[in-house]
């Protein structure tokens, strides 16, 4: 899968989840930008571990701050 | 993916002003005049179910001390003796100079406990968690855990610097996904709890042990809210739901129902001794003082002949559990589970005003609020005690009964 084809597939998923509507950037912020919470992030993890079959685990979604980094990440940890 | 906000800056380099949200959401709190929930002074303890607190007689229903150990009068003679016999602390580490008489009877009391072949004890329940977690998973190893798992282990996840895959609270589903995805070869724990202390409710442990040993996991359960009240032996809800055998390491606590303070771990494994020298929360810190493991090995002993205390303390989380419910409030689990009763409340405003109400009216509960609740809840929570008499039980329900309108959490 090209890292396009991730973005696609992350925007669908994350929609139910950006409920005020933010425009999706690769910079755009999960906990200042969207608000997520703890909570939301375990979901929204879950969400995307499902659809690409893999693990962000928590030691890798600390590094992951904004949406563009969460792309590349799941990019990488599909293709391996 | 942090939920923590950015902080702002620190202008002059104060390292403490990553902190200055909870100092404003704090100070917001007390200025409406409640009284600080963090802050409580037991002025005086006069049983397991009662003490003195700003100058009232104060039903004690947040103390997790399930058995009412405290007081108990061959537990305290054993503590005394004990500190007429080896002075008043160890002053050195399990592997130098801080292993008594004491220490190898209060291990061996719990290897009769959990009729386990090993067992290590710690200083705290948080040290045992910290300690064995961080030392049997390490870098390139893989811990699946419970995502509302106490703090003490994910402490010890973060430590030995293991890949840390938490799962949907309970979820059989989710936590077989995560096993699955795990790569070939990669080291493996399921860490799960027996009953969660949160909402009070209990692990399907049966089920999920057996899929951590299809995935060939090994798996740590703490058992820190159940020792001594769930199961035949009072081992747990591991021993409950008929798998203690598969468990390879038990974690546990002496605060709770034992009634003093240390934690332990007992296992079955064979190479389990090891650890004593290769795990830093145990040997780099004093060892328990003689007293208290004297206190312990002798509480221990007398848990194992605890049947009717435990058939009380069910009679009490049942009465409880009924009574609130009836009274209109939302609880953590619709049917009693442990000893532990959680009433939800609406907001932490709510919430604290609640617990001001309840103090005044001479009842002690924990409030517990985000963080350290699942779903960003703020809860009153309750832990029964044996000792707990039906008319203290009953005198609770009308306390909740007065201070629940008086708040307006109930109608």
């Amino acid at each position: 899968m090209t890292e396009a084809e991730v973005d696609e597939r992350i925007r669908g998923l994350i929609e139910p989840f950006n409920k005020k509507g933010i425009d999706i950037a690769p910079g755009t912020t999960f906990a200042n930008d969207l608000e997520f919470d703890s909570l939301t992030v375990m979901d929204f993890v879950a969400e995307i571990e499902d659809e690409f079959d893999i693990i962000i685990s928590m030691n890798q979604q600390a590094d992951i701050e904004n949406y563009g980094q969460l792309v590349s990440a799941v990019h990488k940890l599909q293709d391996s | 993916m942090n939920d923590i906000a950015t902080p702002v800056a620190a202008p002059n380099g104060d390292l403490l002003s990553k902190f200055d949200p909870l100092i404003q959401t704090r100070e917001t709190l007390l200025a409406s005049g409640i009284e600080d929930p963090f802050n409580l002074v037991m002025e005086k303890v006069l049983s397991p179910t009662k003490a003195i607190c700003n100058g009232r007689e104060t039903i004690l229903l947040g103390t997790y001390n399930y058995m009412g150990m405290t007081f108990d009068p061959d537990v305290l003679d054993a503590g005394k003796q004990a500190l007429a016999d080896f002075g008043a602390g160890t002053t050195g580490s399990r592997v130098l100079n801080g292993t008594y008489q004491g220490h190898k009877e209060c291990e061996d009391a719990l290897r009769e406990f959990y009729d386990m072949d090993h067992a290590m004890v710690f200083s705290t329940g948080y040290q045992a968690n910290l300690g064995i977690i961080s030392t049997i998973a390490g870098k390139g190893d893989y811990i699946v855990l419970d995502i509302d798992s106490h703090a003490s282990i994910y402490d010890g996840c973060a430590m030995g610097r293991a890949e840390v895959v938490p799962f949907k609270h309970n979820d059989i589903e989710a936590m077989e996904k995560r096993l699955r995805r795990i790569p070939e070869g990669a080291g493996k724990l399921v860490v799960l709890e027996g009953v969660y202390s949160m909402l009070g409710d209990v692990a399907p442990l049966k089920e999920m042990i057996a899929i951590a040993k299809k995935y060939g996991a090994m798996v740590l359960v703490d058992e820190a809210h159940s020792m001594g009240f769930i199961g035949e032996n009072g081992r747990g809800v591991s021993e409950e739901q008929g798998v203690i055998d598969d468990v390879d390491f038990i974690i546990g606590t002496f605060s709770k129902s034992v009634g003093t303070v240390g934690g332990f771990c007992v296992s079955n494994h064979p190479k389990f001794d090891i650890l004593r020298l290769v795990c830093r929360p145990y040997v780099f810190t004093a060892s328990l003082p003689p007293s208290v493991v004297a206190t312990a090995a002798t509480s221990i002993r007398k848990l194992q002949h605890g049947a009717n205390k435990r058939a009380h303390l069910w009679e009490n989380s049942k009465r409880l559990h009924k009574g609130l419910t009836d009274l209109g409030f939302q609880l953590g689990t619709s049917e009693p589970q442990s000893a532990i009763v959680a009433v939800i409340m609406p907001d932490l405003e709510r919430g604290a005003m609640m617990w001001e109400g309840l103090l005044k009216e001479g009842l002690y509960v924990n409030l517990a609020r985000p963080p350290a609740t699942p779903a960003n809840m703020t809860l009153l929570r309750c832990s029964l005690c044996a000792d707990h008499s039906v008319e203290e039980v009953e005198a609770v329900l009308g306390m909740f009964e007065r201070a629940g309108k008086a708040v307006g959490v109930i109608d």
